[in-house]
């Protein structure tokens, strides 16, 4: 029997299926009886829907059914929520209009879900959803967030004056009016963060089903929180109560937060298999996906940081407007609050913050959480402000952030959150160490002499994840708890069964979960199975996102482990004839402590299920637990990234010629694993800085919506990534684990600019910093350059 | 898609035949313009009549030039020691049109009867001074591209092969746009004797063109260096959100300069 | 309807489809071979890659009828009498997969690059993936898989002993 130990590189286990084509993924399952949907969408990004006619597409060959916004009215069908209720500054609730899944009277934009078609095959639905015909009364749009507030904007939705859902606020004022005012410098900074489109490469697909037998609803869905779905299609939607809907999530083809959230396709197809009759099925082709997924980002910011004499920083503030397109998706109003402000301390001991924060509709598709969702604009203008005060003064950078870290712990922030641990100071000495920072002047001169620019850029980040503690988030609004539950199954021959609320869409839980268990009780992790992604199996749980699987979904199996291992150490004591208090248990076996008496985990839970040595009245039968753990604080994973970059001074064309990060996610369970979680990451932020740009047309056409606009990162646009540790263990969790899923889309971006606008010599460098950007700037300071001649 | 019929001609002649009496038809050769545009219901062909069979695949040397069947696909020109021996920069051109799966399936014919004003080949075509052979006659590259999308080609005509005459010195060097990996800006030059051509696919407003002022200053000496102050006019460029005119005009300068380097090298 | 006759994964079918049914389609619906996967529609992700008379081409954008005739191996088909390729085998070892769903397409261009190209360096790796796009890796991993994978194709030695 092989135990794998806890921080063992071991190879994936659900890598057998994918490799071989035997995933199971939503688009791969059919029902019997299956239909399929299409959904008409509107062209245009604000019209009045005047009238709709189904008459001719109702006639068409193969067509089951359409329904209209008129359908899901008449069926007291409830909207689409968002989970998270943020007050303005003057205390009142935030402006939200009604997202009814099926349009009713008005569409916002294009995409926005005007009809289903329901037939028996894909074309048949299209060809039908080509002979509705809409009169659409087309409204003037608003696209820009920046835009969103101005006098005479078109509204999007009348319950939100001013398009604005909320003017938010935290931090204190005065004192930071006052940390200005001394301030011996103040960095002044305005920042767009770019709106990006998640694209997991599985498209987001649904099937819903009826069997009319037990009155009970199944949704086969692409989600990253199927109990969640749940959840909010029971309680807050009404499609049927929550023992009479099943909801599955089967292999997911990745999230990044997209498949988070709670759409109108899904909704649709679950209510229209009861309409119906029949199975519906639905998967989004990819410009579908790029039209109506929640989109990520998409901030303007005006940022300052006030800087005393001695180089400490005084005081930070900033003004940001967040676009959150046209509805208010599932948790979109607390990404950039308490997801993003909560945050602006970065790795500094800043002793006076204030942010305001206002949110926007505008004619686009909704905004919400993208891995990071908040940390990564949070860190975007710490990090740009930091490295542009230090250039600003006269400092190197590296020296400026570590005259500023934080050192002691823990430590209470402005913003509300108190780190727990962390040295900051390693991670950066380390990362320079690895990038061999020393050597960067002699590889810009060579780079110079090729016509090349160089630079080099610090990301040092800091994100609070392992989200999170129950009565601290409800207390700022959230509308759930998020802890997590686990169930341990230990079956009579000694395998075990994991049940946990969260979810797999990539990130090796199967594996992870398993040298968990395998090390706790000393058993194969091949003994291990992991069970996950469906409601009828799997109690309550909260899902996978804001990198919390290992901290806070772990530390539930762990918890639950401690209960396995105290009832069977109560089993061993009446196997093995002692005294409760003199059985230890270690690397599998039971032993009675100062004798050579042992017996092994797995017949002890043979023991525990046969009940034959104990009386019932003592100690119940079977060897089952569970535990819900509701983690006592966020964790702070930090780190820092260095990006070297060259810019052919020719083409504006960059090259990223090295990437170095060095990361603190406290223990970790499988580096492999969390070295790949990493690169995805990293790749992600470079895709935001160099690539990804979401293009709308003033009137709210996208532009980019597909992959032929939408530069994706390939493997030619990245290197290698050189890839290191230091650890400070997590205090507030029993694994000490932090998280590892965000950070390198969190700190990526960040560094790539700090290092194009180290190269350019100029502050000025957008996201993202395609050729023409980077064309444009070097043209520009040559005309400059000229002119000054 | 919207149905069609779908028929395989097993000649040029029989293909012709269908093309005349087919209900709307169109030719499919690669498939790899014509398929995603009619899955997104943007074409609507009610025949498709498959070149696949037609006997229209092959490369040749020719005399003094390379004859490439129409059907042949981009990863056969670029793996044809033929074409490697004789045009090099051809071979380059064709093994970086699209990516690895593309090449197997996309066909020169395919390429060329479609013109996008982003596709690699017009470049060569238009450069290397080619003729285009149909089932009809014999047309040279000047006069066969007709702007964006359009070619001089008849309905009923069917591009067979084309031929390349072999230069002395060629390169193309293509700026890609990071998204679909089509040209922004692709630049051929190509010198036989004292004649140099350049063609630029991917920039101009009116889809490839040949750069008469950097062919006169390349004639006098082909070098780098002769091409420098000369302008392109950013009127007569594309913009789009990746490259706007001005960027693009730049664009073909750099990628020029860089072609007539490599051709040199 | 037209009639498709394939000899898929070593095993002949015929079926009638549709003439405008991809091939993508006709292996995923008819054949229930859903380990070829559709990712983005317009031919650029490379989810839905398999082999067509030996060459690595896009399911997704080629008709099934346009393969009459052909023999086309998938991702299922790639394993040998239960033994994995060891393409499959190294993107194992070396973690070249998260979530799983751009993997067959990736594997089945990776088996193809090694079969026109033998052992490649990183930057023709790099090159050679131009038609297949990956959100979770970073290509990292994959890059190194296929370097690994492309040894133990070449040399026949298993992928673990040749990525050590």
């Amino acid at each position: 029997m092989t135990v794998t130990a806890i921080g063992a590189a071991v190879r994936r286990k659900e890598d057998h299926r994918f490799i071989t084509g035997k995933g199971q993924y939503t688009d791969d399952i059919n029902r019997p009886g299956q239909t399929h949907a299409y959904f008409l969408r509107s062209p245009h990004a604000h019209a009045n829907l005047k009238k709709i006619d189904l008459s001719k597409a109702k006639a068409m060959p193969g067509v089951v059914a359409i329904y209209t916004g008129d359908d899901v009215a008449a069926d007291k069908i409830g909207g689409l929520i968002c989970g998270w209720m943020i007050h303005s500054k003057d205390g009142t609730p935030m402006r939200a209009g009604p997202h009814p899944i099926l349009a009713q009277g008005k569409v916002r934009y294009v995409g926005d879900h005007v009809a289903v078609v329901i037939a028996e095959t894909l074309s048949q639905a299209k060809d039908a959803a080509e002979a509705i015909v809409v009169d659409y009364d087309v409204l003037p749009a608003v696209v820009e967030a920046g835009k969103a507030q101005a006098k005479g904007a078109p509204q999007v939705h009348t319950e939100a004056p001013a398009n604005t859902v909320y003017d938010w606020h935290i931090g204190d004022k005065a004192a930071t009016e006052a940390a200005f005012k001394a301030a011996k410098h103040v960095t002044k900074l305005d920042i767009v963060n770019n709106r990006l489109v998640p694209n997991a490469m599985e498209p987001r697909a649904a099937i819903g089903e009826y069997d009319a037998g037990n009155d009970a609803l199944t949704l086969h869905t692409t989600s990253q929180n199927p109990h969640v779905a749940r959840l909010v299609l029971s309680a807050f939607i009404g499609i049927a109560p929550e023992h009479k809907l099943r909801v599955i999530a089967p292999d997911v083809g990745g999230g990044f937060g997209s498949k988070i959230f709670i759409y109108a396709e899904e909704t649709v197809c679950v209510w229209a298999a009861r309409k119906c009759g029949r199975p519906v099925k639905w998967t989004a082709d990819r410009t579908e996906e790029f039209l109506c997924v929640a989109h990520g980002r998409d901030h303007v910011t005006r940022a300052e940081l006030a800087i005393d004499a001695d180089g400490k920083i005084t005081g930070l503030r900033a003004k940001t407007i967040a676009n959150m397109g046209a509805y208010l998706s599932t948790f979109a109003s607390s990404v950039p609050t308490y997801l993003y402000a909560t945050l602006l301390s970065g790795q500094y001991a800043i002793p006076n913050i204030y942010c305001e924060v206002d949110a926007v509709y505008t004619n686009t598709a909704p905004v919400d959480a993208y891995r990071g969702a908040g940390r990564p604009e949070a860190t975007f203008v710490v990090e740009r402000l930091v490295e542009t005060a230090a250039r600003e003064i006269g400092m190197d950078p590296a020296a400026f952030r570590r005259r500023n870290f934080i050192t002691k712990f823990p430590h209470q922030t402005p913003v509300i959150m108190t780190y727990d641990c962390g040295d900051y100071k390693a991670s950066l000495t380390k990362a320079m160490e690895m990038a061999d920072v020393k050597g960067f002047g002699k590889r810009r001169r060579e780079a110079a002499r090729r016509g090349k620019l160089r630079g080099l850029g610090y990301s040092t980040y800091i994100e609070a994840c392992g989200i999170a503690p129950s009565q601290a988030v409800g207390s700022l609004g959230a509308g759930v708890g998020l802890w997590e539950s686990a169930e341990v199954r230990v079956n009579p021959v000694g395998t075990v069964e994991i049940l946990t609320g969260s979810h797999s869409h990539g990130q090796g839980h199967e594996t992870t979960f398993a040298q968990l268990v395998s090390s706790r009780l000393g058993i194969s992790i091949d003994n291990v199975s992991i069970v996950h992604g469906d409601t009828d199996k799997v109690q309550f749980g909260m899902g996978t996102y804001g990198s919390r699987s290992g901290a806070v979904g772990m530390s539930a199996i762990s918890k639950a482990l401690d209960k396995i291992e105290a009832k069977a150490k109560k089993v061993a004591a009446h196997v093995l004839e002692a005294a409760e208090a003199d059985i230890d248990f270690k690397d599998g076996k039971f032993t009675v402590k100062g004798t050579d008496k042992a017996v092994d985990f797995g017949t002890v839970a043979l023991n525990a299920y046969i009940a034959h040595k104990f009386n019932p009245q003592e100690l119940e039968p079977g060897l089952k637990e569970g535990s819900f753990y509701d983690p006592t604080n966020f964790t702070f994973p930090a780190g820092c990234h260095i990006c070297e970059i060259e810019v052919d001074q020719e083409t504006g064309v960059a090259r990223i010629v090295k990437w170095t990060a060095v990361d603190d996610f406290g223990n970790v369970i499988n580096p492999m694993i969390v070295e790949g979680q990493v690169h995805g990451g990293i790749a992600q932020g470079v895709g935001q800085a160099l690539l990804e740009g979401t293009v709308y047309t003033a009137d709210g056409q996208l532009v980019t919506a597909s992959y032929m606009d939408y530069a994706m990162p390939r493997a030619h646009d990245l290197p290698s990534f050189e890839v290191g540790m230091t650890v400070t263990p997590c205090p507030s969790n029993p694994l000490g684990i932090k998280g590892c899923g965000e950070a390198g889309a969190i700190a990526a971006p960040a560094a790539v600019i700090n290092a194009l606008t180290d190269a350019l010599g100029t502050e000025d460098v957008p996201m993202p910093a395609t050729p023409l950007a980077l064309w444009s700037i070097i043209a520009k300071q040559s005309k400059a350059a000229i002119a000054a001649e | 898609m919207y149905p069609f019929k779908y028929q395989k001609a097993a000649t040029v002649r029989g293909a012709v035949s269908l093309l005349k009496k087919a209900e709307e038809p169109k030719l499919l050769a690669g498939g790899h313009t014509l398929l995603p545009t009619m899955k997104q219901r943007l074409a609507s062909p009610k025949t498709l009549i498959d070149l696949s069979a037609a006997g229209l695949s092959g490369i040749e040397q020719k005399g003094r030039s390379i004859v490439i069947g129409a059907m042949t696909t981009h990863a056969e020109v670029a793996n044809s020691p033929v074409v490697q021996q004789a045009i090099p920069a051809l071979a380059k051109l064709a093994g970086h049109i699209g990516d690895p799966q593309v090449r197997h399936r996309g066909t020169i014919g395919g390429s060329v009867a479609n013109n996008d004003p982003a596709a690699d080949y017009p470049a060569a075509l238009m450069a290397l001074g080619a003729v285009v052979h149909t089932s009809k006659r014999k047309i040279p590259a000047e006069e066969f591209f007709a702007g964006m999308f359009s070619t001089a080609l008849d309905e009923d005509e069917i591009i067979t092969k084309v031929a390349f005459p072999i230069p002395s010195k060629a390169a193309y060097v293509k700026f890609p746009n990071p998204a679909s990996r089509y040209a922004i800006v692709g630049v051929f030059v190509a010198k036989k004797g004292s004649n140099v051509r350049v063609a630029v696919t991917g920039a101009g407003s009116n889809g490839v063109f040949r750069h008469e002022a950097m062919e006169q200053a390349l004639a006098k000496r082909f070098n780098p260096k002769s091409l420098e102050g000369i302008a392109t006019p950013a009127a007569d460029m594309n913009g789009d959100i990746h490259a706007s005119a001005d960027y693009r005009a730049h664009l073909v300068g750099v990628i020029a300069r860089r072609a007539v380097a490599a051709a040199t090298a | 309807m037209p009639t498709v006759t394939l000899t898929v994964n070593g095993r002949s079918v015929t079926a009638d489809v549709d003439s405008r049914t991809l091939l993508v389609q006709m292996l995923r619906e008819t054949l229930h071979l859903t380990g070829t996967h559709v990712g983005c529609d317009t031919s650029q992700c490379g989810a839905c890659v398999v082999h067509v008379d030996g060459k690595a081409v896009k399911s997704c954008t080629t008709l099934a009828v346009q393969c009459d005739g052909a023999s086309v191996v998938t991702i299922e088909g790639l394993a040998q009498d239960g033994k994995l390729h060891p393409m499959q085998e190294a993107f194992r070892e070396h973690h070249g997969l998260q979530c799983g769903f751009c993997t067959p397409g990736m594997i089945m261009s990776a088996v193809d690059i090694v079969n026109r190209k033998g052992i490649v360096d990183e930057a023709t790796i790099r090159e050679e993936l131009e038609g297949n796009i990956c959100r979770c890796t970073g290509y990292h991993n994959i890059v190194r898989a296929v370097e690994a994978g492309a040894k133990a194709m070449v040399s026949g030695t298993p992928v673990r002993q040749a990525a050590e």
